[in-house]
């Protein structure tokens, strides 16, 4: 047997996962009837469509020829998802401006080479910008710098 | 034709006040400069700005938020045609004459083609919106849930048929958003769902997030994947108007891009990029100099830029009148308008109607700004293609997050944010369009809600769908365009159309 291709082996396992797990989550609400749609009706025909497409495209991934998915930026994607991470994780303990430089700094890191005194100007400026901005006009309930505990 | 003369009155007073002028040039200022920025989309940029505009009044939100779509499609054209690098997806085709005139130093006529066809296909897309809103949404008066539930469904098919790439993942997409658009609290039986008991899932995901999320985040990550340093090689530009040998030239594919735009912006599914390319595609096919095509046939530069233009404005016209999305913008548009309290839906311009004809009288007088911001102020946006990425990339992530923490102050969004922006690269990956999941993540509340109540309507028996006249006629043509698609010979050439 021929290899299958990987790129709709994993979109049919991505489809099947997520509708196995919304059907799974479903049976915990009350089904109804078609006369009287319960709160498990909607998602629960939705996932079970979504478990079929999933299937289909595994067999799918058997009849036609591998293609490669291509290389995964495991680096920039850590980077700018851990940035961001970071930031929900600061924000409230240290304050938006220690967050927003937390935020560039780490995602200016993703980058495929760190400048590292262009990184903090563009970081203490942004960081100056939103504290003037989101912090003091718009009000937002975040401190700005906030120590301490 | 008294009553469209009337109803356009309606708009100008609304559009010409000082604070909507005011936001109707921010909008398109907006637009302009995020069509130039490459790796910066009008999808992301209207997902940042949406809480801003909670403050703003609903006219002078809409106008704005719609001025960046549009001018987005401006500026995209001017990378597309100084440095080959398209700035918006919809600018693609420009690249190959539009880059070719300008190498042979007539960027400036290719510039101000650019302008003028977008200038003229927009004014009569304004008009194409004005004539056919009224009667489609005095036709969508009368529906009921089965005719909405069967809408919804040719609209999210439709999406799906035009979209790029495999149709069984852009189906899948669908589903999986229809169903991320039911987690949170059930509006019917009070149920939560899907929320793991999170009081922070309790109004479900905002759909900022999901956009800002799979369009934005993934997008740097994607752009961050490709290492190599953009060479800018911007050609000086002399002599702005085309001569009259070129003036000549350009009218007759201006006026058929207009035409296939506007027709291709009413599908649903539609929008700018389908318009560009299939207006290419026709230009090169009906005009006596199709053999020029690519190497710099002004023909090749008028044609698609009037189409992305005129297909931006008239996809409008299905999300105004109907509350369905034919893409993601108009998704997005949809969500601002549920923000600031308004239902979608033909109701919209019967009870909104400065605000509905105010819209569409603000993107004629958007266009007029656009032709002002971009012919003689060139030099200017060229400027702003040298902000290096390794400075753009950190800050446009920054905004995300105080954006999405902005919208209601909870942490726990910055967390879905940055799930979702694995999320969005792993379909990207995977080759799944981010674009159908954000449109069934709007429907998916919607429509349960019609079917609920289409079967109460039917004590239970799903036929309903099939005996009543116009919502059978929807799902026929929604089955009809699946059915299409399967057949192998429109695979091919559908396959052939989005790589040519």
């Amino acid at each position: 047997m021929r290899r299958p291709n990987a790129k709709d082996l994993l979109v049919g396992l991505l489809f099947l996962a997520f509708g196995s797990a919304f059907l799974l989550l479903a049976q915990g609400y009350p089904l109804g009837s078609a006369r009287r749609m319960g709160p498990a009706y909607f998602p629960q025909l939705l996932a079970l469509l979504l478990m079929a497409i999933g299937l289909l495209a595994m067999l799918r991934a058997l009849a036609v020829a591998p293609t490669a998915i291509g290389r995964v930026a495991a680096k920039p994607l850590l980077m700018v998802t851990f940035a961001v991470l970071l930031f929900g994780f600061t924000v409230e303990r240290w304050g938006l401006a220690v967050a927003s430089v937390g935020l560039v700094l780490l995602a200016s890191a993703a980058g495929s080479e760190l400048r590292l005194a262009r990184a903090m100007a563009l970081a203490v400026a942004l960081a100056a910008f939103c504290a003037a901005v989101f912090g003091l006009a718009l009000g937002l309930p975040f401190p700005i710098l906030h120590f301490g505990g | 034709m008294g009553d469209i003369l009337a109803n356009l009155a309606t708009g100008w007073a609304t559009a010409l006040t000082l604070v909507n002028l005011s936001y109707c040039f921010l909008g398109v200022l907006i637009g302009t400069l995020v069509g130039v920025l490459p790796g910066l989309g009008p999808v992301a940029t209207i997902a940042m700005l949406l809480p801003a505009t909670l403050t703003l009044p609903a006219d002078s939100a809409l106008i704005m938020l719609a001025g960046i779509y549009y001018g987005a499609q401006y500026g995209g054209s001017t990378t597309a045609i100084l440095i080959n690098l398209p700035g918006e997806s919809s600018s693609v085709v420009t690249t190959l004459d539009g880059h070719a005139m300008a190498r042979q130093g007539r960027a400036g006529a290719a510039l101000a083609t650019a302008a003028i066809g977008s200038f003229f296909a927009g004014t009569v897309a304004t008009f194409v919106i004005a004539f056919l809103a009224p009667p489609l949404a005095n036709l969508a008066i009368n529906f009921q849930a089965p005719e909405y539930f069967s809408l919804m469904v040719l609209g999210l098919i439709g999406s799906i048929v035009l979209a790029q790439g495999s149709l069984l993942n852009a189906l899948g997409m669908v589903v999986l958003g229809l169903l991320l658009g039911l987690v949170g609290t059930d509006v019917t039986s009070g149920t939560q769902r899907f929320t793991f008991g999170l009081s922070a899932l309790s109004d479900g995901i905002n759909f900022v997030i999901v956009a800002m999320g799979v369009f934005g985040i993934a997008e740097i990550v994607r752009n961050l994947e490709d290492d190599e340093t953009r060479a800018l090689l911007v050609q000086e530009i002399r002599g702005l108007m085309p001569n009259r040998e070129e003036r000549r030239r350009i009218v007759a594919p201006i006026l058929r891009g207009t035409t296939v735009g506007s027709l291709l912006g009413i599908l649903p599914g539609g929008g700018a990029l389908l318009a560009s390319f299939a207006a290419y595609a026709v230009e090169k096919r009906l005009s006596p100099r199709g053999q020029e095509f690519g190497k710099g046939a002004i023909e090749g530069v008028a044609a698609p830029e009037a189409a992305n233009n005129a297909g931006a404005q008239t996809s409008f016209i299905p999300m105004l009148t109907l509350g369905i999305p034919s893409n993601p913008v108009m998704a997005l548009m949809i969500g601002a308008m549920i923000i600031q309290g308004i239902r979608p839906g033909p109701n919209v311009m019967l009870e909104q109607a400065p605000l509905f004809w105010g819209v569409i009288v603000s993107m004629w007088i958007g266009n007029l700004f656009l032709l002002l911001l971009n012919l003689p102020m060139i030099g200017l946006w060229v400027r702003l293609l040298r902000v290096p990425y390794d400075l753009l990339f950190p800050s446009i992530l920054l905004f995300a997050a105080v954006g999405v923490l902005s919208l209601s102050n909870s942490v726990a969004d910055v967390y879905l944010l940055a799930l979702f922006g694995v999320l969005g690269y792993a379909f990207a990956k995977l080759g799944c369009e981010p674009a159908p999941l954000l449109l069934g993540y709007i429907l998916g509340p919607m429509m349960e809600e019609y079917l609920r109540r289409a079967l109460t309507l039917s004590r239970g028996d799903p036929s309903i769908f099939l005996l009543r006249p116009i919502s059978a006629a929807m799902l026929f043509a929604a089955a009809l365009a699946v059915g299409l698609l399967v057949l192998p010979a429109v695979r091919s050439t559908r396959r052939q159309a989005f790589t040519e």
